[in-house]
């Protein structure tokens, strides 16, 4: 069988150039960017603090709440400016993402707010922002059980990749695309996954590996990024 | 100067029948895991994490600063940077208050150093019946990380001693991260400041008042 | 961050009748500029602007749209600006507060009116296809003078800005793909600039601490002495002889500011 080829020359299990660092927003209690290649989103945190309207509180539990944005010229047709249907399914999907391993009932009463702005788009800009997210939770000082890695999986044709490109997601040979973004806890519990194309059940479940793999060097790239943050200092 | 090991939440932290989980960790089979982010703290196997960031949870017993945001008919509400309001009773001020008169003792924007003396559902209670609380006339106020607090005030206040002494001013270091200075020269307060902005900036080396004794040496009141 | 209190601003403004500010500025001295092009690689143009720690990001896109029947030779021009939550603990989610939207309208007068951008060469067919300019501005970090940091901003993605590839055949552009031919600018750079009024005192590129106790403020687009758009804001009255301050103010300022930019475009 010869060698898949990508578009941009990556191997099959290779991530693009991870960037990753906290503190990129001073006024917010926590903040981080993380960007695969291209695709860069930045997240702020600020809270626990008291929950507007008032009604909306839960005065046993606390509220984990996500707001995710692309920036209009983050993509080449722009956007028009404000929430759309996607973004917020995108939002819930990330506050799900990260509601296992955030210990929000520490606050009750209290919301936690994360603002995840995609500022650059070529593709998984949800895990790029789920990543930037769980950096500025843990930047902001948030008591949480484990970090979570997410990164979008990809069948072209046959072929399991990971980290889908734009030019990925629009594979046209053979069976096509399909995207699987999925994030994963440190010990590889399953906290998001969403699957837009066709994959057999067997091999769908071959992804979790890639995926496992994948957030190793995900992770190394946040835990470096928040400990350098107090170390240069 | 020597570096200390820093917390990731999730990370493990030591591996062994003798830890004992603190603060800002949990025990899950025999690890010690990280819940926080901040410094690492090993007290004869008690663990310990503390943290660099996050926002002013109120404790009973803390002096914090705050600014009048409302008077009310028996009392004033003070804005002490937390999501709850709270509350000094005319009761908690060490002097007789006229009821008429209450914006003569504190008004609206007024800055006050007040001390929580207890913390519960219905809210937070002040009081300013202790000597250095009350109302603050002039200076400066600055903000910074609640967290850096205790490095701020340092050991048994040595490090706000030093601080104090070097630029004679008079300081108050509120728990909640807010500080006022007063100096009789505004270079003095922003003096001030500067250095306890380098305090929070190095919060997390070691020898740090020793670090401070120089840096004082150096920067000999220059505020620029 | 909390809002500035009466006792500090008192500081501030005897500190200012010295001549002197908290930082250690001058009352005409800018912070630490840093102007940053090309930084959403899918934009026409863009550009991230620092002043000290405030943070803007703008960028320019472009889209094929009729004219307005007002001017059929012309193409339009559009500017958005959103105050992101993320930049402020002082912002909630919900509705926009007002200084966004007269952001957007302030950058957009001293564009519009300096006719910085050549609006009629951006023309494809009269009366039917006209080239779209929509500026569309953010704030990440919000430690005072917005204004300033967004109109500099703009600017410097104006100058940044490549024109997409056209497709006669269906009318409308190819998205992600681009010409070499820049957007067509005047000569004239206009630079919007903002003084404030502190006490009698007038200061350029207030922080948050400053801007909090600001009592008015003038925004001027200016370019060699020519003015093409202003705004007072906020109610405190001024004199006939601090507006000409103000004005020798902004055009020493405006200068500098000019050769930031010309400097830092590549």
């Amino acid at each position: 069988m010869t060698e898949f080829k990508r578009p941009d020359g990556r191997k099959i299990n290779e991530l693009r150039k991870i960037t990753a660092k906290v503190g990129v927003v001073p006024n917010a209690d926590g903040s981080a960017l993380f960007g695969f290649g291209d695709t860069i989103a930045i997240a702020a945190v600020y809270g626990p603090k008291k929950m507007h309207p008032q009604h909306s509180q839960n005065p046993e539990k606390g509220t984990l709440r996500c707001t995710y944005n692309m920036l209009s010229f983050s993509v080449t047709e722009r956007i028009r400016p404000g929430p759309s249907r996607r973004s917020q399914e995108i939002s819930k999907i990330t506050e799900w993402a990260l509601q296992p391993i955030v210990m929000i009932d520490d606050f009750p009463g209290n919301v936690v707010d994360v603002h995840i702005n995609v500022i650059q788009a070529n593709a998984s800009t949800r895990c790029a922002g789920i990543n930037a997210a769980a950096m500025a939770l843990a930047h902001a000082g948030i008591p949480m059980k484990s970090m979570v890695t997410s990164v979008s999986i990809g069948k072209l044709d046959k072929q399991l990749v990971t980290d889908l490109i734009k030019e990925e997601e629009d594979w046209e040979e053979g069976e096509g695309p399909t995207d699987i973004p999925i994030t994963l806890t440190d010990d590889g519990k399953i906290t998001h996954i969403q699957l837009d194309g066709n994959i057999p059940m067997k091999q769908l479940m071959e992804t979790f590996e890639l995926a496992k793999e994948a957030g190793k060097q995900i992770h190394e790239a946040q835990v470096k990024a928040l400990k350098e943050a107090i170390e240069k200092k | 100067m020597t570096k200390r090991i820093i917390a990731i939440p999730g990370e493990t932290l030591f591996e062994g029948e003798e830890y004992i989980p603190g603060e800002g960790t949990e025990k899950r089979k025999e690890k010690i895991i990280a819940l926080r982010y901040g410094l690492v703290e090993n007290n004869k196997n008690l663990i310990r994490v503390i943290p660099v960031s996050g926002v002013y949870i109120p404790r009973s017993g803390n002096v914090v600063i705050g600014k009048v945001e409302n008077v009310t008919m028996n009392g004033w509400v003070i804005d002490i940077t937390t999501p709850e309001g709270a509350f000094l009773s005319l009761m908690e001020v060490p002097r007789y208050v006229n009821k008429d008169d209450l914006r003569g003792v504190l008004d609206i924007g007024d800055i006050v150093a007040v001390k929580i003396y207890s913390v519960n559902s219905r809210g937070i209670d002040l009081t300013t019946k202790l000597k250095g609380l009350g109302k603050l006339d002039k200076g400066i106020i600055m903000q910074i990380n609640p967290n850096k607090v205790p490095r701020v005030i340092g050991k048994e206040g040595s490090m706000i001693s030093l601080i104090k002494e070097e630029t004679k001013c008079k300081i108050i270091v509120g728990q909640n991260g807010l500080i006022w200075i007063n100096g009789d020269k505004i270079e003095d307060e922003l003096y001030a400041k500067k250095a306890i902005l380098y305090v929070t900036e190095n919060a997390a080396m070691s020898g740090l008042t020793d670090e401070m004794k120089e840096w004082f040496d150096k920067n000999k009141g220059e505020i620029n | 961050m909390i809002e500035t209190p009466k006792m500090t601003g008192e500081r501030i403004k005897e500190y200012l009748q010295e001549g002197k500010r908290f930082d250690g500025r001058k009352l005409d001295e800018f912070r630490k500029i840093t102007i940053e092009t090309g930084v959403s690689k899918n934009a026409e143009g863009s550009a991230r602007v620092n002043l000290g720690k405030t943070e803007v990001l703008v960028g320019v896109k472009l889209d094929v749209a009729e004219p307005y029947s007002d001017s059929q030779e012309e193409g339009n021009l559009m500017v958005t600006a959103e105050f992101l939550t993320m930049s402020s603990p002082r912002l909630d989610l919900g509705p926009q507060p007002f200084g966004s939207l007269e952001l957007a309208r302030v950058i957009d007068r001293g564009i519009r009116e300096s006719h910085f951008i050549d609006l009629k060469k951006l023309c494809i067919k009269k009366g039917e296809k006209v080239w779209n300019v929509m500026i569309d501005i953010y704030s990440i970090n919000d430690d005072g003078n917005l204004l300033d940091a967004a109109g500099i901003g703009a600017i410097a993605a104006l100058k940044t800005a490549r024109i997409p590839r056209y497709n006669e055949e269906t009318g409308k552009p190819i998205f992600g793909e681009w010409t070499d031919e820049k957007i067509p600018l005047s000569k004239e750079t206009p630079i919007s600039l903002t003084v404030h009024k502190i006490g009698n005192s007038l200061i350029i590129d207030p922080t948050k601490e400053e801007e909090d106790i600001s009592e008015t403020r003038v925004t001027v687009c200016s370019s060699n002495g020519i003015v093409y758009s202003l705004q007072k804001g906020e109610s405190k009255e001024l004199s006939v002889e601090e507006f000409q301050k103000i004005l020798d103010l902004v055009e020493k300022t405006e200068k500098k500011i000019y050769k930031e930019i010309e400097s830092n475009i590549k």
